[in-house]
Order: C-alpha cells, then sequence, then structure tokens
C-alpha cells in the first residue's frame, strides 16, 4: 500500500479517526507521518490533515481556523493548546483528552493523580461491576464505536471511565445540537454519580 | 494592610533563622488550583476574571490566618510595588505584568502569599526560613482546605487539581527551596549537580525561577513532577535531596578550606574590602560579594549575626526597593550609587573578617 500523501513510499503508519460521525482513515509512510505530527504525543486531528491534504498551506490554516474541534464551555481549540501548551479551561482536559495520557506519562511518568483530593470529592471505590444500567450499557456501547479505539486497560470498564465516556459523549451531544440525547446522558451521568458517590 | 506597612517590615523569614539556614536560605510550597464554571485566566475574558477574583477575594480574606492582609487588585499598584513584591519573592515576574482582574493578597508576616488570576486562578505560596518544606506545605494545606469548603474547584480523579498547563496537574504543588552553594561553585561541581538533579525529576533555576541567571550562588532546586505522587512523598523526596546537597556543600568548603585556604581569605577579604569601598557597584557584583561575606559568616569568620544583616541588604539592595527608599525613579547609573551607599553604610558596622581561626582551631563542624 502506498502512502496516502506523497503517493510514493510504503505506507507504514495507518491512522483513523471519527470526524463528524464518519469513520476516516489514512495510510502514511513514515516520513509524511513524521512530517504531520501523527506520532507528536499533544495531539492530532486527522480531519484537519485530511481536508488540507494536497492543498496549499495558506487555504490548510483557513480550513484548520473554521473546521477544527472546539471546547463547548470555552472555544478553546487543539491548535491554541499547541501554540500555548496551556488550557482553556478544565472542561478541555475532557474535550481534549485523546492522547493526553501520552503526553503526561512523558511529563510526570504517571497518568494517575494520587494525593489531595477535595473533601467535596468523595474518594472512589473500587467497584468491580456496577450493576447494570438500563439504557447505560447501550450508550456506552456506542460511545465506544464511535471513538478510536483506545488501547485496552484494566481500568477501562471502571466506573470512572464510564463516567468520562459518558462526559464526553455529552458535550459531543450538545455540540451537535443534539439535546434529546444530551438529556439521556446527562441523566445517566448523574445517575452513576450518585451510585459512585453512594457506595 | 497598607503597602507601606508591608514595606516596613522585613519579611519574617530574613529574620528569623530556620534549621540548615547557613545554607538552606528559604523553603517555599506553592498551590495551583482553578475554580469550576470560569476559563482559565489566560484565556479568560476581562469580565471572566474579574467575576473570579471577587468569588476568590472574600472566603480568602476571611481565612483567620490572612487577617489584616494586604490585598490589591494589580491595576492599583505601581510598576515599582509589583517589582519591590517580586524582589521579595511575593509574587512571580509573570504576575506583575498582570492588569484587570488580577489581585495579590498576603499577610501580615509576608509567610503566606496568594496571586489571584497568574497561570490559575489560584497560586499560593507558604515561604518559610530555612529547611522547613513540611511545615510550609502543612501551612498552605490549611489555607487550602479552608478555601475548598467555600470555592467550587476544579478537580478530576485520573488528573487530579486541574491547572491551565498539563505540568501542573495532579497534586498542583511544586516545592521548593532556595540554596547559596559557593562551595559547589567555586570548586566547579555545580553543573554536574544540577545536571544530576534533573536526572531525578528536579530542576535547578536562579535566584528569580525559570530562566534568570544565578546570582550570589543563590539555587533554586524543585519538583518537576506533580501527577502520579503524593504531596508528602514529593516533599519527602525533594528533603533527602537537599540533604545530600547540604553535605556536598559543606564537604566542599572544607575541602577548599584544606587544599586552597589563601584562596578562600582572599575571596572573602576582597568581597569586604570592595563592598565597604566601592561608590558605585551593580546588583550583579554586590550581589555576588554578598554571597561570599555570607560563605565567611558560615565559615565563621565574620560574627555569625552578621548573616541577618546580609539577608536584608540582598533584598534592600535589588532596583525596586532602592527606588521605593529613594522614594523616586532611578537611572541605573544613580541605582549603581545608591546601592554602593546602602552597603558601605551598613558594613561599617560589621567586623573585619578575622581569619585567624584558619590556622589555629578549625571549629567547622564535617564528617571526617
Amino acid at each position: 500500500m502506498k502512502c496516502d500523501l506523497c503517493q510514493t513510499e510504503k505506507a507504514t503508519v495507518f491512522f483513523s479517526q471519527v470526524a463528524d460521525g464518519k469513520l476516516q482513515k489514512v495510510n502514511l509512510c513514515k516520513k509524511c507521518a513524521d512530517e504531520k505530527g501523527v506520532t507528536d504525543p499533544t495531539g492530532y486531528a486527522l480531519a484537519d490533515m485530511l481536508e488540507g491534504m494536497g492543498e496549499q498551506s495558506q487555504t490548510e490554516v483557513a480550513t484548520l481556523d473554521t473546521e477544527e474541534h472546539s471546547c463547548p464551555s470555552c472555544g478553546f481549540t487543539q491548535s491554541d493548546f499547541k501554540k500555548t501548551g496551556r488550557f482553556g479551561c478544565a472542561d478541555c482536559y475532557h474535550i481534549f483528552d485523546e492522547g493526553l495520557d501520552g503526553l503526561l506519562e512523558a511529563m510526570h511518568k504517571h497518568t494517575q493523580h494520587v494525593g489531595k483530593t477535595p473533601a467535596s470529592f468523595p474518594d472512589l471505590p473500587d467497584l468491580p461491576d456496577l450493576p447494570d444500567l438500563q439504557g447505560l450499557q447501550d450508550i456506552q456501547d456506542n460511545s465506544e464505536s464511535d471513538s478510536t479505539p483506545a488501547p485496552a486497560e484494566a481500568t477501562e470498564h471502571s466506573p470512572l471511565n464510564k463516567l468520562s465516556e459518558l462526559k464526553k459523549a455529552l458535550f459531543t451531544s450538545v455540540e451537535d445540537e443534539d439535546y434529546e440525547e444530551a438529556a439521556r446522558l446527562r441523566d445517566a451521568i448523574s445517575q452513576l454519580e450518585s451510585q459512585i458517590g453512594d457506595s | 494592610m497598607r503597602f507601606s506597612t508591608l514595606l516596613k517590615n522585613p519579611a519574617e523569614w530574613m529574620r528569623t533563622p530556620g534549621p540548615e539556614s547557613d545554607i538552606v536560605i528559604t523553603s517555599r510550597v506553592r498551590l495551583a488550583r482553578n475554580l469550576t464554571g470560569h476559563p482559565f485566566p489566560g484565556w479568560a475574558r476581562k469580565e471572566d476574571r474579574l467575576t473570579v477574583m471577587e468569588e476568590i477575594r472574600h472566603p480568602l480574606e476571611s481565612i483567620a490566618e490572612m487577617k489584616d492582609s494586604f490585598s490589591e487588585e494589580m491595576t492599583k499598584l505601581s510598576a515599582i510595588q509589583k517589582q519591590v513584591l517580586v524582589e521579595r519573592h511575593l509574587i512571580s515576574r509573570e504576575h506583575a505584568a498582570k492588569g484587570i482582574g488580577c489581585g495579590t493578597v498576603m499577610n501580615r508576616k509576608q509567610t503566606i502569599s496568594v496571586m489571584i488570576n497568574e497561570e490559575d486562578h489560584l497560586r499560593m505560596q507558604a515561604i518559610r526560613p530555612g529547611l522547613q518544606l513540611l511545615a510550609a506545605y502543612r501551612s498552605l494545606d490549611q489555607i487550602d482546605s479552608n478555601l475548598e469548603a467555600d470555592l467550587p474547584y476544579a478537580f478530576d480523579h485520573q488528573y487530579g487539581y486541574l491547572t491551565a498547563c498539563p505540568t501542573n496537574l495532579g497534586t498542583g504543588m511544586r516545592s521548593s527551596a532556595m540554596l547559596h552553594l559557593p562551595g559547589l561553585v567555586l570548586s566547579e561541581q555545580i553543573n554536574q549537580t544540577i545536571q544530576g538533579a534533573n536526572k531525578i525529576g528536579l530542576a535547578v533555576r536562579g535566584l528569580y525561577g525559570e530562566g534568570t541567571e544565578a546570582l550570589a550562588n543563590l539555587f533554586q532546586i524543585s519538583n518537576q513532577n506533580t501527577l502520579g505522587t503524593d504531596e508528602q512523598e514529593i516533599i519527602e523526596h525533594l528533603n533527602r535531596v537537599i540533604t545530600q546537597l547540604i553535605e556536598n556543600e559543606k564537604n566542599a568548603r572544607m575541602k577548599i578550606l584544606e587544599d586552597r585556604p589563601t584562596m578562600m581569605q582572599d575571596q572573602i577579604g576582597r568581597a569586604y574590602a570592595v563592598l565597604k569601598h566601592a561608590h558605585i557597584i551593580t546588583s550583579k557584583e554586590a550581589l555576588n560579594y554578598l554571597s561570599m561575606i555570607r560563605l565567611g559568616c558560615d565559615l565563621r569568620f565574620v560574627p555569625e549575626e552578621e548573616r541577618e544583616t546580609i539577608n536584608i541588604l540582598l533584598t534592600e539592595i535589588q532596583p525596586a526597593h532602592l527606588q521605593i527608599s529613594a522614594k523616586r525613579n532611578l537611572t541605573p547609573e544613580e541605582r549603581d550609587i545608591l546601592r554602593a551607599d546602602i552597603i558601605r553604610t551598613s558594613l561599617n558596622r560589621l567586623t573585619p573578617p578575622d581569619f585567624s581561626t584558619i590556622l589555629n582551631d578549625r571549629e567547622i563542624e564535617d564528617d571526617e
């Protein structure tokens, strides 16, 4: 298979991402992947690259500005992060959490907080399995097929992860102005949160 | 409390010695916190910053520890007043450049200072003389716990306290100590030491933090990682390293005294001579010579009580402090003259270094 970008070298990097509800796949050679920063741990938006592909760099920048994924709470974008190295608000951590673990691993050698926790955030108990919530399972399945498959981890099905998946899905649905779905997700989140808090 | 009151009193850490205060000047701990529902200061509009500042100021000022504090918006402070706070390590250089919607609150003793809307909504700092990192943390932790009852902190179970920059995630804590290391500098071991510290996840910086020059043989050492290790452990690790550095510094001083005692006498004696007789002196030159006098105190060539004089001078001769004492703006040339005047007056009362102990009785403690 040839590289989608240069059309000469053999493709060795295969990248897929969901943008606007569609799965997009790109096959790149090592050189093009490095140039486009696919391996950059600070994150990378495939959609931007696809849209800019084969065009002049000027139009590429223009597309970035108009089409880029932004934080629904504060309007911050991925390229703002690349420019400043800082996020726009606390919610950005959930919106742009793809690739974040790699970045944190490089910075801190860890990705999980230990230490002081505000009293208003009860410690999460280790729940091996939550009682099955009708509807919740569906959402979980949906959100999984909708997002880039993450490397399987032991913690993948922890209530915490489920919660963050749900929150992510909520932001997406608000952004898409799908308020019915948003309401459903909101209820599922509060149900899960009270479950976690209670036990 | 008014700015003039703040100025009149040297910070508590300058006057009271702490543990290991011959080598460790100060211990500092800072915590970064943000509120939910508001953009971080760097991304916020003016109105957002003003709202956050108002939301934070009241609960902060009503904490017992912060009673009768100095509390001001950055827009109400002159450039020189801001610079004074930087020179006292009460605010960062970045915060001094801030304007609308940014504020500073500190207690009377200047042991706790809080920057509102610096890089994060809240940057709180505790400062203590000598090596007292844990004590500094505990005092700050208490203030933090008081605040969290009133303020909705941005927190996440995975990432910890959410901060504008991911390098501060987790505990949001940076603990640091200011070390005086002339022995390691004179024996040319300092670069090795800095590299060694970097390898174990610690940063070593100059007098005023990131990107500043190491003046007066002063170095700030601090933890880099904030995520995945709890507060106590971060501090204990830093403490162990500092204890080792103190040992290395003492050994380096002893080694110089043994191998090259005349060089040591020359450095200290020369510093005394210049400071006592100079009429024009730059900040850099003065700081470096004061460092040598301080070393003289540690080695008992100069009476130990003089260390306080040196500590106060280290701050008083800096540009903004000079201009406050002159009550007007000064050109750099005028500052160099005033600085020399202040130092001469101060050293007039200082006993000249006495090196007789070098030949007879060595009282300096050492492992060997």
